[in-house]
């Protein structure tokens, strides 16, 4: 298991390896720091960059992703400080526990163990300033049919795609919202995959409400004019203000059926339309992965599509002493922006005096349009209108609606603490990330809270009764 | 040509080795997960649930819901999405917990 170098520890722990942590290790590295770059994952990329093992020996990994040569430039650097013994890179590591140590280190730094496991062994080390760079995952909204095999996360088919040259089907449905959707339809179409519809909740009319914004963003909209094309050449079509209120099928799924959505998200009676699949790949926007941090009290705020993120100054610094976020930590906002936001926590953890006014520009223009963007996708509060009583909305502890109504209508729980202490809806193995935002919603939770989650994942007891 | 996943990435993959999933041999490409290798054939669920018994299989792909469950060597609970198909892996259709062993 790693263990610190030394007594002293490493200057730098970053915690995952995707575009935001690439982004602040080598940064980091490239102003001297010994940095310890730690990912749950098999190889540095994160989600963004995910890619082949090696041993699939794919000559074109650039035909899986947008901006590959970025990924490669950022692949070439941390190869180079591995070399040269500035960054540990410690693959298939989960840090689970992120805990201050009283006092500081001899000089007086804030100083921080991260507990760590393999899912086999577990083992610490030490660090003098953290930059949490652990992205976000995926956010669920339960509709009947959702636990069928075959419906599966819109970023799990891209995930598996990019790993494992493989596809959930051969005609997949792509239902949900945000940009992610559009990205997912654009590979599973260039990979052979037949796209009958993209089903996307939102109007995307909301991104023509700040025509300035957009107009300072000019690499995003070329972006959606490219996922655009692709999608065109393939006969793919893009159905606004819809959603799947219902995946069919008894062994697996078969078939989906789509209606049109008002504006808050309700269901339409009489628009319903079913289209015969043997696929859905389905999500609703992301969720950014913050507990880590909230368990030492970091500040949050709320992000326009209804989800929190870590409260950063104009260096990255969260509101803990000693503990840095960048990327999607700090708001949902795409891998331009992480790497924009790795690279200026760096320079404020590497004490450099003031960044370079473009790099700040830069951050201020993709923040603007995360914020749009993130408005556009938020879920209307009419989503459960599509829900019946036997829907399960937690996957893990089987927990349909009617027990999550019934706990808030007749036990009186007003938020998902109380409704997964009722229900077991969010104590299962996934710790409530499939069915938290849902549950809160059918909770009445008006503004989101900071998910409690005491270790970031499952670990054995025996390694628990061992920590230092 | 209908095009793949493989030749979208121009992948050269050495020869599929075996796996054995319910009794039965699966090929795996070297490097591929074992849930990307039982898509690879079409299978799309490899364990049932615990209170209704309804069969789940990948959700996520990257290790956060845990519905890919399965019993791999032996071993309940694995999260199939993450572990290589490496060449002689035993993959069965967990039932429940996994653990009626110790029923």
């Amino acid at each position: 298991m790693p263990t610190s170098p030394d007594a002293t520890g490493y200057d730098l722990a970053v915690i995952g390896a995707g575009p935001a942590g690439l982004a602040g290790a080598v940064a980091a590295a490239d102003r001297g720091l010994r940095c310890a770059l730690l990912d749950a994952g098999a190889r540095p990329g994160g989600q963004y960059y995910r890619h082949p093992a090696p041993e699939l020996r794919a000559a074109r990994p650039d035909r899986l992703h947008h901006h590959w040569s970025t990924f490669i430039g950022l692949a070439d650097r941390l190869a180079a400080h591995r070399q040269a013994g500035r960054i540990e890179l410690l693959s298939g590591r989960h840090v689970f526990l992120l805990e201050a140590e009283q006092g500081g280190d001899a000089a007086g730094r804030s100083a921080w163990r991260l507990h760590v496991t393999t899912g086999e062994r577990t083992g610490h080390l030490r660090a003098a300033a953290v930059l949490l760079a652990t992205g976000a995952y995926e956010r669920q909204l339960p509709f009947p049919g959702w636990t069928l095999p075959g419906v599966v996360t819109a970023g799990g088919a891209q995930a598996m795609l990019k790993a494992g040259l493989v596809l959930p089907g051969r005609r997949i449905v792509v239902a949900g919202s945000g940009p992610l959707l559009l990205a997912a339809a654009a590979s599973l179409t260039a990979a052979g995959a037949q796209v009958p519809a993209v089903v996307e909740a939102g109007d995307y009319l909301g991104y023509a409400r700040r025509p300035g914004v957009l107009a300072a963003v000019p690499g995003k909209l070329g972006e959606g004019v490219t996922h655009g094309v692709a999608l065109a050449r393939h006969a793919v079509r893009l159905r606004r203000a819809s959603a799947v209120i219902e995946a069919h099928g008894t062994e697996q799924v078969t078939a989906v059926t789509v209606a049109r959505l008002d504006a808050d998200w309700r269901p339409v009676a009489g628009t319903e339309r079913r289209i015969a699949c043997d696929a859905l790949a389905v999500g609703h926007g992301l969720v950014p992965q913050l507990e880590l941090a909230t368990e030492l009290g970091a500040e949050t705020r709320t992000v326009p599509d209804g989800t929190l993120a870590l409260r950063v100054d104009a260096r990255q610094r969260t509101t803990v002493p000693g503990l840095w976020a960048a990327g999607e930590t700090c708001g949902v906002g795409g891998a331009e922006l992480a790497l924009a936001e790795g690279e200026l926590a760096a320079l404020a953890i590497a004490g450099e005096p003031a960044p370079s006014g473009a790099l700040l520009a830069r951050r201020r223009r993709l923040r603007g349009f995360a914020e749009l963007m993130a408005a556009a996708h938020r879920p209307g509060a009419g989503w459960p209108g599509w829900l019946r009583p036997d829907t399960e909305v937690c996957r893990c502890e089987e927990v349909p609606a009617q027990r999550i109504t019934e706990a808030v209508e007749e036990l009186g729980a007003t938020d998902a603490r109380t409704v997964k202490l009722l229900t077991r809806a969010g104590m299962g193995w996934c710790q409530g990330r499939m069915c938290g935002p849902a549950v809160a919603a059918l909770a009445g939770t008006l503004e989101p809270a900071a998910d409690r989650r005491p270790l970031s994942c499952p670990v054995r007891l025996g390694d628990l009764a061992q920590l230092p | 040509m209908r095009r793949t996943p493989a030749s979208l990435a121009a992948a050269d993959p050495g020869p599929a080795h075996t796996i054995e999933f319910d009794g039965r041999p699966i090929p795996a490409l070297p490097g591929q997960s074992i849930a990307a290798a039982l898509w690879a054939q079409g299978i799309l669920a490899w364990r049932t649930t615990r209170i209704a018994g309804r069969p789940r299989g990948a959700f996520c792909g990257i290790g956060a819901c845990y519905d890919c469950l399965a019993t791999v060597d032996g071993q309940p609970n694995q999260r199939t999405c993450l572990l290589p198909a490496d060449p002689g892996t035993v993959v069965t259709t967990q039932e429940g917990h996994g653990h009626a062993d110790l029923a």
